[in-house]
C-alpha cells in the first residue's frame, strides 16, 4: 500500500508540473474569433489557406461580433487572438477599448455583405412586403388613432388587405444574435421611420418603440440554430422565418423569400445595396501580431483573392455576397499597405 | 369473540382492494419504465436513422492523365512549380473522358462533381511519386458533397438536391458503370474538421476529448480521493469542516458554465495560458468533476464497515496504516465508479468549454496538450449549426461516436466494480 501512496504522490506531482510548466508560448497558428455570420465563410478560407500553403490552418472561434471584439481588444501578445470577424462595423467604444489595452494598430477589411431574408416554404404564396408593413406586423407597439398601442394585428391581412389572410407567425433569432440586431435596426426601424407617428418620438422613445419585436407569440424565438427554422418552414407553410441569405441559398429548391419594398433578395440586389435588409461583413487584423504569428498577411491576401471573392470564387459558392470588382481591388491594396483604422473613420 | 370475527372479516374484505392497489402501484412503475424506454428508443432510432449514412462516403474513380502541359508542371519535386501548377485541370479532363456526352462548355458542371480537395490529394500523390508524371493512372477521389447527398438521399424530403438534371443524369450513368460508389467512410475517422462535409471527420475531436479527459483524470482523481480521505478520516468535526462539506455539496450543483467563467478568469486571464487548449479544458473540467468525485469517494469510505477499522486498530495499526492498508483498498471500487461517472459527465460538456475557446473550428488533429483542440460534443454542436445539409448526418454520426465513448466508459465502471467489489 505504500506503493499506492507513492503512485498518488507521483500522479499529483505530474499533474502539478504539467500545469505549472504552461509557458506563454509562441504560437504558429493564427487565432481568429468573432461573428457567427462570418464564420461559415472565414472557415472555408482558413481551410483552403491551410491546405494550399505551408502555414497551419487558422483556428476559428464563433463568439459573436461583440464577444469577438471584447476578446480581440484584450491586448497584444500571443494569448490573444490575431483577427476578429464582425457582421457589423467596429464601434468607436470598442476602438477605444482596443487603444486603452495597447491594441493600437488595427486594419479593417470589408469583405462583402449578407442579406437577412424573410423566407417561407415554396408551397406558400409569395409575399411582397414593404418595410412599413413588416413593422406593423412585428412591432411591439403600433400607432392607432395617434396613440401607440400593443400590436392588435393577428393576421397578415389585418396589416394590409393585399396580404394573405393568414395568422402572423414568424420565427427568428434570439436577442443575443447579431442577425437579430441587424434585423431590428434595418428592417423594423426602417419600417417604423416611414410612419408619420414616429417623427414626434424623442430619440430614446424612437429606439425603444421602433426596435422592439412583439412578444405575444406572433414572433417566435428559435435559438441560434437556423437549420431548425428551415425544417419548421418546410413542415408548415403558414410559417415565416428570419435568417441569413446563405441558408436560403442552401435550401433554394424548398424555400422562397418575401421581397421587401419590391426587391427580391438575390446576390446582385444585395451586392448593389438595393435589397433593404443587407449588412456589410468585416474582419479586423491586429497589426502588432503581423510577423509574430506567421501567415497573417498571407491569410488576409487569400481572403481577398479573386479565387475566393471573385465573381466565380469559392466564397460565392457558400453564399457570400461578393464585393464589386473595384471594392476587391481596393481590398488587395489594403493587404499590401495595411493602413491603420482611425477613430474618425468609425464616427 | 364476535369482535375477532369482524376483524378477520374486515381484513378479508379489504384484501381484494389491497391487492388491487398493489397491482396498480406496480402498473405505474411499469408505465414509467415504458415511457422512459420509448423515449430512449425514439431518440436512438432518430439518431441512427439520420446518422448511419454519415458512415458512408461517395468516391469517384477516374483515369487521370498527368499531362505536364495541362498542369503547367514538369517536376513535382520543385515546390515553386507545384505552387503554380494546376491540379484541377487533369481531374476535370478525366471526368470529361468518362462522360462522352459532356462538351467543352460543361467544364464547370464537371468540376462540381469532384471534391474541391481532390486536387490537393492529387498534388500530394504526385509529390510522393514524381515518376507518375506523364502516365495515366486509375485513382479514386472523394466526390463533391452535392454528389454525396444525391447518391445517398435521392428522394428524401429532408435533403435538397443541388445537382442540375444533367449532372444527375451523369452521376446515374457513372453509378451504373460503378465509377461512382459508396463505401465505408474512413475519412470520417482519420481526419479533423472541415467545412466540406465530405472531408469532415471526428479524429481531431476524439483526440481532443482524450487529451482533455487525461488531464481531468490525472488531476481530479488524486485530488478528489485525497480530499475525501482527509475529510472522512482525519478532519476534526467542527464548524469549519461542516462549512467545507456544505460548500462541496453546493459546488456539485453549480451550473457548469460558471466553471467556464472561472477558468477564463483564472487560467487564461490571470495565468496567461493559451486559449482553446486541452490543458485549460482539462483544468476547467477538473474543477467541475471534483465535487462529484469527493462526494462519491466519501460515500465509499463511509460504507467500509467499522469492524474492519477496529480490527486493524486492535492489532496496533496506526491511523495511516488503517487508511492505506484497509479502508482505501476496500473503498476503491466505489471511488473508481464515482470518478468514471464524473468523467463521463465531463466528456459530454460543452458549456464550460465555450468560454475558454474550445468551441472552435480546428482542422488539424492536436498532437499535444498545448495544441488547439476541440471535443466531441462541441463537434456535434458545430455541425448541427452548419448551413450545409450534409452536415446533419455527420452530426448524428458524431453523436453515435460520442455515445459509444460514453457506453464504453460506463461499461468500464461496471467491470471495475464487479471485479474489485467485496460484499459483506
Amino acid at each position: 500500500m505504500i506503493k499506492l501512496n507513492k503512485t498518488f504522490a507521483t500522479l499529483a506531482l505530474a499533474g502539478t508540473v504539467a500545469v505549472m510548466s504552461a509557458p506563454a508560448m509562441a504560437r504558429d497558428t493564427i487565432s481568429i474569433v468573432g461573428s457567427s455570420t462570418v464564420y461559415p465563410f472565414a472557415t472555408v478560407v482558413a481551410e483552403r489557406f491551410g491546405s494550399n500553403t505551408d502555414f497551419s490552418t487558422p483556428k476559428m472561434e464563433s463568439t459573436g461580433s461583440g464577444g469577438g471584439m471584447k476578446i480581440f481588444c484584450q491586448g497584444i501578445g500571443t494569448q490573444n487572438p490575431d483577427i476578429t470577424n464582425a457582421s457589423r462595423r467596429m464601434k468607436s467604444s470598442e476602438f477605444e477599448l482596443c487603444q486603452s489595452n495597447g491594441v493600437k494598430d488595427i486594419v479593417e477589411f470589408r469583405i462583402g455583405s449578407d442579406g437577412i431574408v424573410i423566407a417561407s416554404s415554396q408551397e406558400a404564396d409569395h409575399m411582397d412586403l414593404t418595410l412599413k408593413q413588416l413593422f406593423l406586423a412585428l412591432g411591439e407597439k403600433v400607432p392607432q388613432n395617434g396613440e401607440w398601442v400593443a400590436n392588435p394585428n393577428k393576421n397578415w391581412s389585418d396589416v394590409d388587405s393585399s396580404l394573405p389572410n393568414k395568422p402572423i407567425r414568424v420565427m427568428g433569432p434570439p436577442p443575443t444574435s447579431g442577425t437579430r440586431d441587424s434585423f431590428n435596426e434595418l428592417a423594423l426601424e426602417g419600417g417604423c421611420d416611414q410612419l408619420q407617428e414616429a417623427e414626434s418620438l424623442s430619440k430614446d422613445e424612437h429606439k425603444a418603440i421602433c426596435q422592439s419585436i412583439r412578444e405575444d407569440g406572433a414572433f417566435i424565438e428559435a435559438g441560434e440554430n437556423d437549420n431548425l427554422i428551415v425544417q419548421k418552414l418546410i413542415g408548415d407553410k403558414d410559417m415565416y422565418g428570419v435568417f441569413g441569405y446563405s441558408f436560403l441559398e442552401e435550401n433554394a429548391d424548398r424555400l422562397q423569400a418575401a421581397s421587401l419594398n419590391g426587391v427580391e433578395p438575390t446576390q446582385a440586389n444585395i451586392a448593389e445595396d438595393k435589397y433593404p435588409v443587407a449588412r456589410s461583413l468585416f474582419f479586423y487584423v491586429k497589426k502588432a501580431h503581423v510577423g509574430v504569428v506567421p501567415g497573417i498577411v498571407e491569410y488576409a491576401s487569400e481572403f481577398v483573392s479573386p479565387r475566393a471573392m471573385g465573381p466565380n470564387g469559392y466564397l460565392k459558392d457558400v453564399g457570400l455576397i461578393v464585393p464589386t470588382r473595384e471594392a476587391l481591388m481596393e481590398l488587395q491594396d489594403k493587404v499590401e499597405n495595411m493602413p491603420n483604422l482611425t477613430l474618425n473613420e468609425l464616427k | 369473540m364476535t369482535d375477532h370475527t369482524s376483524q378477520a372479516e374486515l381484513v378479508r374484505r379489504s384484501l381484494k382492494g389491497r391487492y388491487r392497489k398493489e397491482r396498480r402501484f406496480r402498473a405505474y412503475g411499469i408505465v414509467a419504465i415504458a415511457i422512459a424506454l420509448a423515449a430512449l428508443v425514439t431518440l436512438f432510432t432518430d439518431i441512427v436513422g439520420k446518422g448511419y449514412t454519415g458512415f458512408l462516403k461517395t468516391t469517384i474513380t477516374l483515369e487521370v492523365t498527368m499531362d505536364p502541359d495541362l498542369m503547367y508542371l514538369d517536376d513535382p519535386t520543385d515546390p515553386k512549380q507545384v505552387r503554380m501548377a494546376d491540379f484541377v485541370a487533369p481531374l476535370v479532363a478525366a471526368v470529361g473522358r468518362a462522360l462522352p456526352s459532356a462538351t467543352q462548355d460543361d467544364q464547370d458542371a464537371l468540376r462540381r462533381l469532384i471534391n474541391p480537395y481532390a486536387s490537393s490529394e492529387l498534388r500530394d500523390a504526385l509529390i510522393e511519386n514524381p515518376e507518375w508524371m506523364g502516365t495515366t493512372r486509375t485513382m479514386s477521389f472523394l466526390a463533391h458533397s452535392n454528389v454525396d447527398v444525391y447518391v445517398k438521399h435521392k428522394g428524401d424530403a429532408a435533403y435538397s438536391i443541388k445537382l442540375t438534371d444533367q449532372q444527375q443524369a451523369w452521376v446515374d450513368d457513372l453509378r451504373a458503370r460503378e465509377l461512382v460508389e459508396t463505401s465505408f467512410n474512413d475519412v470520417f475517422f482519420t481526419s479533423g474538421d472541415s467545412r466540406d462535409p465530405a472531408k469532415a471527420g471526428v479524429l481531431g475531436a476524439i483526440v481532443g476529448s482524450l487529451l482533455t479527459m487525461i488531464i481531468t483524470l490525472v488531476l481530479a482523481f488524486p485530488i478528489g480521493v485525497a480530499a475525501a480521505i482527509y475529510l472522512e478520516e482525519f478532519a476534526p468535526r467542527n464548524k469549519l469542516t461542516d462549512f467545507i462539506e456544505v460548500n462541496i455539496n453546493n459546488l456539485a450543483a453549480v451550473p457548469s458554465i460558471i466553471f467556464g467563467l472561472l477558468g477564463l478568469a483564472i487560467f487564461i486571464n490571470l495565468f496567461g495560458m493559451p486559449r482553446s487548449v486541452p490543458v485549460v479544458g482539462g483544468l476547467v473540467l477538473t474543477l467541475m468533476t471534483l465535487p462529484t468525485i469527493i462526494i462519491s469517494s466519501r460515500a465509499a469510505i463511509k460504507s467500509v464497515p467499522p469492524s474492519v477499522r477496529e480490527a486493524a486498530e486492535g492489532i496496533g495499526a496506526s491511523k495511516m496504516q488503517v487508511v492505506l492498508h484497509h479502508v482505501l483498498p476496500l473503498a476503491l471500487p466505489g471511488m473508481l465508479t464515482g470518478s468514471i461517472i464524473g468523467m463521463a459527465q465531463a466528456l459530454g460538456e460543452t458549456a464550460p468549454l465555450l468560454l475558454i475557446g474550445m468551441v472552435a473550428f480546428i482542422v488539424e488533429v492536436p498532437e499535444g496538450l498545448f495544441d488547439a483542440a476541440t471535443v466531441l460534443p462541441v463537434q456535434v454542436f458545430l455541425w448541427a449549426g452548419s448551413p450545409e445539409l450534409a452536415f446533419i448526418e455527420r452530426a448524428s454520426a458524431a453523436i453515435m461516436v460520442l455515445l459509444a465513448f460514453l457506453m464504453s466508459m460506463n461499461a468500464l465502471a461496471i467491470w471495475l466494480r464487479k471485479r474489485l467489489e467485496r460484499r459483506w
